[in-house]
């Protein structure tokens, strides 16, 4: 008898049939422009997920709004496309209560640092285990071509069509220069297999990992990033031991290469406020940054009798007795 | 203000007060005494263990925080005046009652500031500290005498007490423990059980060491002993005798209690007066019963987290009070839209803006009701009882969950720190949520079920193998997919909207209290109650035929009341938010904004219902009321 198993190759046979793969995780076809920078986020994502063989029913996207927080709507897990600026309290909120599940947060430059930037600031304050992709393509796209608080000087958009005024606001600088911060890291577009060994060692870390990701615009921004992508001089790989650790195949493509201890914030900062030379790779990470989840207790499941056993002790402060 | 000659002047003698003879005891149906200081002197404490004692003698007591602006305000001023009013009643008193019988004032300007207010009875009884007139400050001494010759020239019986001399002979510092001392006096003149407040004294001070309760119990003493031996002034108020346990707790504490036996686990908040006291008293016991309170960053913050934590499992809770509020409209949108279940409670305040954060009104009902932009159905409840305030909240978080759907909590900063006992309530299992559904979701089955005739659906909570979809606040489809085409948005609007009139149809037909049929009829929502029902009663004691109808829920509302309404010759609302007066020469009928629930019911009932409101930050007082409807009943308008 023929039997098929038999002579099929060990690595075949071994696939377990309840493994997940990439389509998996696949939701509705991207609606994001061709060419968008958003495409290789998603990409890298789904890729994550499918390596890390992540359960699509524990695992939620969050997003606010914008380009970039359509991403939950591409997965094939839970989403929550929340409001513009909130998805990192929503994220928090859905943390708390379940910390069973993989939360990812999606964010853009207009949602993270403009109307949801008080959220950014206390989310690295609380450190809770989730991992947020900040799609910075400099500009709004949603909305059709504004000025974005991490614009250029000078930018000409439809509300500054005289350029920008002011000088942009660096998310890596101002995420580095917080303090309770525990997982910094660069990434751009056009280097697919650094974003995904950046997402993924985010993803490891336990506690928030912030990755800023240079993402373009190809509708509005078409050439924005040209000078980063064709000129070797502006891009800086960081590699460590204790970072990211990249095959020579790929390193090599880099002119400026760095040994980066990501645990040397004061390197960190420097390497982050350098705007001529971006660094590419994980500029901080402590995983000894306190969780506030594990801190909260999180929510004990009592049984109902206990709970009522509580709660008539709360009720016994309070009680007046008839007079007898 | 008070008529000069209406009392005759007791305090010929300034010495001191001492009035000899055996006391005559009077007999009262209550009295509302207040007790006010400086900020920090304990007049509050003060108060609060004089009204502990009446409850458990079996009174009825509503008490009420008498709040200044400022944590620190400067001493002896007229903005200054904290402390606690109490209403002591032979009966369930479910209000504060009128102007005050008796005031105990630490000094005489902060009684200034409570006369000012209108807060003290033609004739009042003060008992005044009068250490003030040996000052060595001589501008003190002047503020001092001036203003004692006033309050007695005016007719108030105003007795000088000299405190804090007494208490020297007790402690090394008087102005500590001058409370327990005033709380010993008044024991005394109330006819209240010495050995029962000796007890609640040792609660008081129970997280104090030992030496402090002996302390503060011998000042006690000493101010029971002292009115005994030279003050003749005595009440007496017959007890109710109550068969059951009553819970002795504010409005705030309650709605703590009720959000922890609803089986809701998170609540998050951001600080705000008057509703963050309630947070005060769950941080500190929700973890033993298995939930959290979470100290947002922002007041959106507290509410998206919120919703995340409803999202992911049980339905959570976000307290709040005004202008949190309007800052989590959007959110609350959101909850409507996407159909996460959520409780928001909101213990207004006065505004708009800022406005006045300590003090009572009720302006929020129509943000509570539309205040975002779009169609976002929701639910809302009104507190009217401290007893309200604990039940509520498991209601709100049974028609949340069940409903998928938003609810709104209105109380105010009246129940928030007003105590009214009520029965200790019965703990079931059956209040608490239902764990969190991890069932496998069948093939078939989509995110937005829509029923066609209740617009319900089943919602999927992340975990749930086969639910995957993602959540939006975007017009979808019943999978959960962003659609922009006409008729998938009216399908969304149609069942969302739906749910609210299958809720409704859950809903039994208010009552009225009063005469069934009549000349007029008050509709009420909210802390009022007990105020409004006392005017009506008043007025059909003296003859006319009137009713009050209170609403608990005012969106949506039961069936039936617009039947009653056509029962009445007149309707009309007694509320704490602005309505334009019909006297104003300015005012008319095209262009009198109404108050906010005269609103609603002329819209939805075509009934001309008028409205008489009063917006000055204080509880309504029942004589108000009732010559509100006075006024209403022979002039057919509510102000002459």
């Amino acid at each position: 008898m023929f039997d098929p198993i038999e002579v099929l190759s060990p690595s075949v046979s071994d696939i377990d049939d309840d493994a997940y793969s990439l389509d998996d995780f696949e939701g509705v076809d991207s609606r994001w422009c061709h060419r968008c920078g958003n495409n290789a986020i998603l990409t890298a994502v789904q890729k994550l997920c499918a390596e890390e063989q992540l359960a699509p029913e524990k695992t939620v996207f969050v997003s606010g709004i914008g380009c970039s927080s359509r991403l939950p709507h591409y997965m094939g897990t839970y989403g929550f496309h929340a409001l513009h600026g909130r998805a990192l309290p929503v994220a928090e909120g859905i943390k708390i209560r379940r910390p069973d599940l993989h939360v990812f947060v999606t964010t853009g430059d207009g949602d993270c640092c403009s109307i949801g930037a008080g959220h950014w600031l206390h989310a690295i304050r609380y450190n809770m285990n989730m991992t947020v992709l900040l799609h910075d393509n400099q500009i709004y796209g949603l909305t059709k071509k504004q000025v974005s608080p991490t614009s250029p000087r000078g930018l000409v958009s439809n509300t500054s069509p005289h350029g920008a005024h002011l000088e942009p606001l660096n998310p890596l600088a101002a995420t580095l220069g917080m303090s309770n911060i525990s997982f910094v890291a660069h990434a751009v577009d056009w280097v697919p297999s650094v974003l995904c060994d950046i997402i993924k060692q985010a993803f490891h870390h336990r506690g928030l990992a912030f990755v800023c990701i240079m993402q373009r615009c190809p509708n509005y921004l078409p050439d924005h990033f040209e000078e980063y992508i064709k000129d070797p001089e502006r891009t800086v790989l960081l590699t460590h031991a204790q970072g990211l650790q990249v095959e020579e195949a790929v390193a090599r493509r880099f002119k400026h290469r760095e040994e980066h201890d990501p645990r040397d914030i004061d390197r960190a900062r420097e390497l982050a406020n350098n705007r001529e030379r971006v660094p590419l790779g994980i500029l901080y990470r402590n995983p000894d940054v306190l969780c506030y989840e594990d801190v909260r207790a999180g929510v004990e499941h009592l049984s109902a009798t206990d709970k009522i056993a509580a709660l008539e002790r709360e009720f016994d402060k309070f009680t007046v007795q008839p007079a007898s | 203000m008070n008529d000069s000659t209406a009392v005759s002047k007791l305090n010929d003698d300034q010495s001191s007060v001492v009035v000899a003879g055996e006391p005559q005891i009077q007999r009262l149906r209550d009295h509302v005494i207040e007790i006010i200081s400086d900020s920090g002197e304990g007049a509050q404490k003060c108060g609060q263990s004089f009204a502990g004692i009446a409850a458990k003698m079996g009174h009825g007591i509503w008490t009420v925080e008498i709040i200044p602006a400022e944590i620190e305000p400067p001493a002896r001023s007229i903005e200054g005046a904290s402390g606690n009013r109490i209403r002591v009643g032979s009966f369930e008193v479910a209000n504060g009652g009128d102007e005050a019988d008796l005031v105990v004032a630490f000094n005489e300007q902060v009684l200034l500031g409570r006369v000012r207010t209108g807060a003290l009875k033609t004739g009042c009884i003060i008992l005044l500290e009068n250490k003030w007139r040996h000052h060595q400050d001589p501008a003190i001494v002047a503020a001092y005498t001036s203003t004692h010759e006033k309050l007695v020239a005016d007719g108030y019986r105003v007795y000088e007490i000299p405190m804090e001399q007494i208490c020297l002979q007790h402690t090394s510092t008087p102005q500590r423990g001058k409370n327990m001392f005033v709380l010993g006096m008044l024991n005394q003149i109330y006819g209240q059980d010495l050995e029962l407040a000796r007890e609640q004294v040792a609660f008081t001070f129970r997280s104090k060491s030992a030496d402090m309760v002996d302390r503060n119990i011998k000042l006690l003493e000493a101010g029971y002993e002292w009115v005994g031996e030279n003050f003749d002034l005595r009440f007496e108020i017959a007890s109710a005798k109550r068969e059951q346990a009553q819970i002795v707790v504010s409005g705030n504490a309650a709605l703590a209690l009720g959000i922890m036996a609803s089986g809701m686990e998170i609540c998050a908040m951001y600080p705000i007066t008057p509703a963050t006291s309630a947070s005060h008293y769950l941080s500190e016991v929700f973890e033993n019963v298995g939930g959290l309170v979470h100290q947002a960053e922002d007041e959106i913050a507290a509410c998206a987290f919120a919703i995340g934590a409803s999202y992911a499992g049980k339905c959570a809770v976000t307290i709040t009070s005004g202008p949190g509020m309007a800052l989590k409209q959007e959110l609350i949108g959101l909850a409507a839209m996407a159909e996460i279940p959520l409780v928001i409670v909101n213990v207004q305040r006065g505004g708009p803006s800022t406005g006045l954060p300590t003090k009572v009104e009720q302006g929020d009902l129509l943000q509570a009701i539309f205040g975002t932009h779009g169609d976002a159905p929701r639910v809302v409840l009104a507190a009217a009882t401290i007893e309200d305030c604990f039940y509520l909240p498991i209601t709100a978080r049974k028609i949340a969950e069940a409903f998928n759907l938003p609810v709104v909590l209105l109380t105010d900063a009246n129940l928030a720190t007003a105590q009214q006992p009520f029965p200790r309530p019965r703990l079931r299992k059956e209040w608490f949520a239902a764990p969190v559904d991890q069932s496998a979701i069948p093939e078939s089955e989509v995110p937005y079920d829509w029923d066609h005739t209740t617009g319900l659906h089943r919602r999927f909570t992340p975990g749930q193998p086969g639910g995957m979809h993602t959540l939006t606040g975007l017009a979808h489809d019943r999978k959960s997919r962003v659609a922009y085409d006409p008729a998938t948005n009216e399908e969304g609007l149609r069942h969302r909207s739906l749910k609210l009139a299958a809720f409704q149809k859950t809903l039994t037909k208010p009552e009225v209290r009063g005469d069934a049929e009549g000349d007029l009829l008050v509709i009420g929502w909210g802390s009022t109650k007990g105020v409004i029902e006392e005017a009506i009663e008043q007025l059909r004691d003296e003859g006319q035929t009137v009713a009050s109808l209170h609403l608990t829920y005012m969106q949506p509302m039961a069936s039936g009341i617009g039947d009653i309404m056509k029962r009445y010759r007149q309707v009309m609302t007694v509320e704490m938010n602005w309505g334009d007066r019909i006297d104003e020469e300015l005012i008319d009928m095209e262009n009198r904004r109404y108050s906010s629930l005269a609103w609603l019911l002329r819209a939805r009932y075509l009934v001309d219902v008028d409205c008489w409101t009063e917006v000055q930050g204080q509880p309504l007082k029942p004589r108000s009321v009732a010559q509100a409807i006075r006024n209403k009943l022979t002039r057919g308008v509510t102000r002459v």
